[in-house]
């Protein structure tokens, strides 16, 4: 029964934030907090007492940690069905953490609506929760569109808007929400044709993930299936031809959206991807995991040329994500057990890093009302503690060895190096450039001759608090990943062994 | 064929609504009174609707050659009469209580008396299994509603839009009169059936094909499908808000009806040609309703432009016509029903009480949520729902077409739903950020404060709350759904 509490915990949690916000302005952001950090204590609770060598794999068929599972449309045998394993777990927990800090960073940030404000953030907690926690593809896919609806409320009124005019924040979070919307539907007309695939041949109409893993495919549907669930993730990913709305949706977006958007949004379709599309379309995902590697690796590049360009910090680091997802996706498709750790590894990391990163742009912007870092530079004589934090997360993001980016990317390259040496080779330079536009961006905002005069106000214990927080998990998980080696070792062994069933046959014909 | 006591039973929601039409129509010769005629045809619907499970016990299905009274008739009796129903309720608050200071100016009683005409007609109609009663009951739906259109007919809008409504429709009529004469020039018969069955055998003859498309170009007129749509948006902003609701629901839900069972009845589909043509004019009605909804800014016209493209959607089932789409139709239409009446809905309160024009300009909307925050919430979900977002109703409707669409591969018209869909929820949400935008100044309309305590209120909160419902539980509706499938299949 507490499956389904997780992800009731944020909804009701939000409704209560509206309710309470005509008696007193202060009290949505605690009740906010509180349900974040309970969310949280329940996620720390479940891995402290779960056994998580338990995962679904080809042979074992699906075993779970934990499972909930009720009758909801009979009609077409969709049922809710929420399961938990490490993997899902370890999601879970980012999902809780970040919550926490996204609530915390908008403490101060937030002035307008406060209740309406926390109502949305904690309903795309809850929808994000539910993506971790489906198992029944029709689940999923409601979970998948719900979140983006709070996303886009928090973007289109509590966003900044550019110098280009009042309505690039409205424009801003209607572009993010027609690419998610649209490539969702093209994700359904997939789910629907597995489903119906699966009904013809074995007359059972469901949506259920453990008896849709036995279906029977055609190579030609299981490759055209493959590709539906893919475009959706690839937009969410985001991989790069399909990425044009993270640019403007981060750059807009408060900084508790941005938070949320490249910490946990961004990692269900990385999680969606080993979930669904490898175990479900093994065949296919093998025959399509090259041209996937080689977007891994176009997004990498172009991720961090782009970035470097940048005039705007929060445009810098939305594009330098979409080159750090680069190294995520050729983990995810190298087909190696420990290359998929470290993508799981390096999606934890990323998700701390980036978030760090956000809330620090959030707090500059608090200071100097810009994002340009044109208007920028010198910042360190003039503020104390921030500039030599953000140099120690450009660090991290650069993959410095000791923080956890590095144990993810090093991971990533060792893994695939076997089957996809020349992969390998080629991404191993996007690392050299993830240290070029990290530089530059410490280099451009917080060094150099001032732009003005007179110390800023310094960093307060709330602002402190978060960054260190941040700051000693991503030493934490640079130093001894070993805890969540251990807890995903099982799930991605079944991953593995979807892929590794797929390749037998070609391996043979060799 | 004689007529014995189960027959009448059957008929008994199509007799109640007539006895209704009657004792209206003495009570406002009697004695004008704007809540004696509104009270009198709410009950008489109500008690119509209320006779439907017992009509559906008599067991007789086939009343005289003409009406065909099964579960897909009632099921779609039954949405008709609740959407008539709903329509009254909007149009008392809409009328304003009593005549002088503020209000309507005219004549109010007449309106109930004419949406009760248009819904006995629509019943006529989804009962239909001969050409004649498809006819009469079109007829009967259709000529109400020039009068209701031009209701307002001292407001120039209101007047050149019933005109137009008028004209057209009956350009629609002599073509679908002209298809049916050249059918039974051929076929000899007038029952789908038998028109079914004669056709079946030469079909390709040019006269069966004339009839053919002058029949479809007829019914697509009043579905409003493209290229047959020029008048809606014109008809929707200038007819008065409960009537443009009307329109786009319970006339619209009566035709699309008809048109299923005549297609599914009438083997014409055939050899091909029928469904090719469908499919353009579906997948025109989807793309160009959703693009020229894409700039409007008046909320009356962009909900028609939306409704175009709603019934492009439908048509996805209808040319699938396998197992699931009677049963998809049925959802659809009941999720679009609710989603439309809750649209309008708001608009009329917002234009409650009469008073010259309708709130229908975007800009009127503007940071509504900051001062009616339920009636906002209720906008907002519609507009969700309209756009097909999971845990509305709307999402249930649109998972049932693809879900048609894909298990009949029709991927060229899902192709087109998904562009659609895409495009849709550009104005959807711009109406939908327009509502939370904080703005000094411009309030010219604003709905009463008591709002939430009326009839209009009430009702548009328990549509609300069963959008919500059916997009989180939608069992009940497809058990609904699959026994009216069941029956017309």
């Amino acid at each position: 029964m507490i499956l389904p509490w997780l992800i009731l915990i944020p909804f009701i949690g939000g409704l209560l934030c509206w309710l309470v916000e005509r008696f007193d302005q202060t009290l949505p952001r605690w009740i906010a907090l509180l349900t974040m950090s309970l969310l949280f204590g329940l996620g720390l609770w479940l891995w402290a007492t779960g056994d998580y060598s338990l995962a679904p794999a080809p042979d074992a068929g699906a075993n779970w940690a934990v499972e909930f599972k009720y009758v909801w449309i009979e009609r077409f045998g969709i049922n809710l069905h929420l399961a938990l394993d490490g993997l899902s777990l370890l999601m879970v927990l980012l999902t809780g953490l970040l919550g926490v800090l996204s609530v915390l960073c908008s403490w101060k940030e937030i002035q307008r609506h406060v209740g309406f404000f926390h109502l949305n953030l904690m309903w795309i907690l809850g929808g994000v929760v539910g993506v971790f926690l489906s198992l029944d593809l029709f689940l999923f896919f409601l979970f998948w569109e719900m979140m983006l609806v709070p996303m886009y409320f928090l973007i289109a009124l509590w966003g900044h808007s550019s110098s280009e005019g009042k309505r690039s924040r409205i424009n801003a979070a209607t572009k993010f929400f027609i690419y998610t919307q649209a490539s969702g539907l093209v994700m359904l007309v997939a789910i629907l044709g597995l489903v119906l695939v699966h009904y013809h041949d074995s007359g059972v109409l469901t949506f259920d993930y453990a008896l849709l893993l036995d279906a029977q495919l055609d190579p030609a549907i299981e490759y055209l299936l493959m590709l539906g669930f893919f475009i959706a993730f690839a937009v969410k990913f985001p991989i790069v031809p399909l990425h044009a709305w993270l640019p403007h949706a981060h750059a807009q977006a408060p900084t508790a959206g941005s938070v949320d958007l490249a910490g946990i949004l961004l990692k269900t379709a990385a999680y969606g991807m080993i979930r669904f599309a490898l175990p479900l379309f093994p065949n296919a995902s093998v025959d399509f995991a090259p041209i996937a590697m080689v977007l891994g690796l176009v997004g990498i590049f172009y991720g961090a040329l782009l970035s470097f360009a940048q005039t705007d910090i929060k445009r810098l680091v939305a594009y330098s994500s979409i080159s750090h997802m680069g190294f995520v996706l050729i983990g995810i498709y190298s087909g190696s057990e420990l290359a998929l750790q470290g993508a799981v590894v390096l999606m934890i990391a990323h998700g701390l890093s980036a978030a760090a990163l956000f809330i620090l742009c959030g707090q500059l912007y608090e200071r100097l009302h810009t994002r340009d870092m044109r208007e920028m530079g010198g910042l360190w004589s003039r503020l104390r503690w921030l500039p030599a934090l953000s140099l120690f997360f450009a660090a991290a993001s650069l993959g410095l060895p000791g923080t956890g980016n590095f144990v993810g990317e090093f991971v990533v390259l060792f893994g695939a190096f076997e089957r996809m040496p020349w992969i390998v080779v080629i991404a191993t330079f996007g690392v050299v450039l993830a240290s070029i536009y990290s530089l530059a961006m410490v280099h451009r905002a917080h060094f150099g001759p001032a732009k003005a005069q007179g110390a800023l106000p310094g960093m307060d214990a709330r602002e402190l608090g978060m960054i260190l927080l941040l700051a000693v998990l991503l030493v934490l998980l640079g130093v001894y990943p070993q805890p969540v080696f251990d807890t995903t070792q099982a799930s991605m062994n079944g991953v593995q062994q979807w892929i590794t069933t797929a390749l037998s046959p070609l391996a043979s014909i060799r | 064929m004689e007529l014995t006591q189960q027959h009448f039973i059957a008929l008994l929601p199509l007799l109640l609504a007539s006895a209704t039409l009657v004792t209206v129509m003495l009570a406002i010769a009697w004695r004008r009174s704007h809540g004696l005629s509104f009270v009198l045809s709410a009950i008489g619907l109500t008690a119509a609707l209320l006779s439907i499970p017992m009509a559906r016990e008599s067991g007789v299905a086939g009343v005289t050659s003409l009406l065909l009274l099964d579960d897909f008739a009632y099921f779609h009796s039954a949405l008709i009469l609740v959407s008539t129903l709903a329509c009254m309720t909007l149009a008392h608050a809409y009328l304003g209580e009593k005549p002088g200071a503020d209000g309507f100016p005219g004549n109010r009683e007449e309106l109930y008396l004419l949406l009760t005409l248009s819904a006995t007609g629509g019943m006529v109609l989804v009962s239909a299994q001969h050409l004649a009663a498809l006819f009469v009951g079109l007829e009967l739906l259709s000529v109400p509603v020039y009068g209701l259109v031009a209701y307002a007919f001292f407001s120039r809008r209101s007047l050149e839009a019933g005109i137009k409504y008028m004209v057209l429709s009956a350009a629609g009529s002599a073509f679908l009169l002209f298809g049916m004469a050249l059918l039974y020039a051929e076929s000899g018969t007038l029952a789908f059936t038998g028109i079914g069955a004669s056709l079946a055998t030469h079909l390709a003859s040019p006269l069966v094909q004339t009839g053919v498309v002058m029949m479809l170009i007829g019914l697509a007129f009043k579905l409003s499908l493209v290229p047959f749509h020029l008048w809606t948006p014109d008809v929707y902003e200038g007819a008065p808000a409960p009537v443009s609701a009307f329109l786009a629901t319970a006339s619209k839900v009566a035709v699309f009806a008809v048109l299923l069972r005549l297609y599914l009845m009438s083997p014409a589909t055939g050899d091909g040609w029928l469904t090719d043509a469908l499919t353009v004019i579906a997948i025109a009605s989807i793309l160009g309703g959703n693009l020229l909804a894409l700039n409007q800014s008046n909320l009356k016209r962009l909900l028609g432009y939306s409704s175009i493209a709603h019934f492009g959607y439908l048509l996805v089932a209808l040319i699938a016509s396998n197992g699931f789409a009677v049963e998809a139709v049925g959802v659809y239409l009941v999720t679009y029903v609710l989603t439309s009446l809750g649209a309008f809905g708001v608009v009329t309160l917002m234009s409650s009480p009469y008073n010259g024009r309708d709130a229908d300009a975007l800009y009127e909307y503007r940071g509504l949520f900051w001062r009616r925050p339920y009636l906002t919430a209720v906008l907002t979900v519609m507009m969700l729902s309209l756009a097909g977002i999971p845990l509305t109703a709307g999402f249930i409707g649109k998972f049932y077409i693809i879900t048609t669409g894909v298990e009949s591969q029709l991927w060229w018209l899902l192709g087109a739903l998904i562009i659609g869909s895409a495009i849709g929820l550009y104005y959807y949400l711009r109406v939908m950020v327009t509502l939370y935008l904080v703005e000094p100044g411009i309030r010219r309309h604003d709905a009463p404060q008591d709002w939430g305590q009326r009839a209009g209120g009430i009702m548009l909160m328990a549509i609300v709350i069963l959008a919500l419902f059916l997009g989180v539980y939608p069992q009940p509706l497809l058990e609904l759904a699959q026994q009216a499938g069941f029956a017309a299949l």
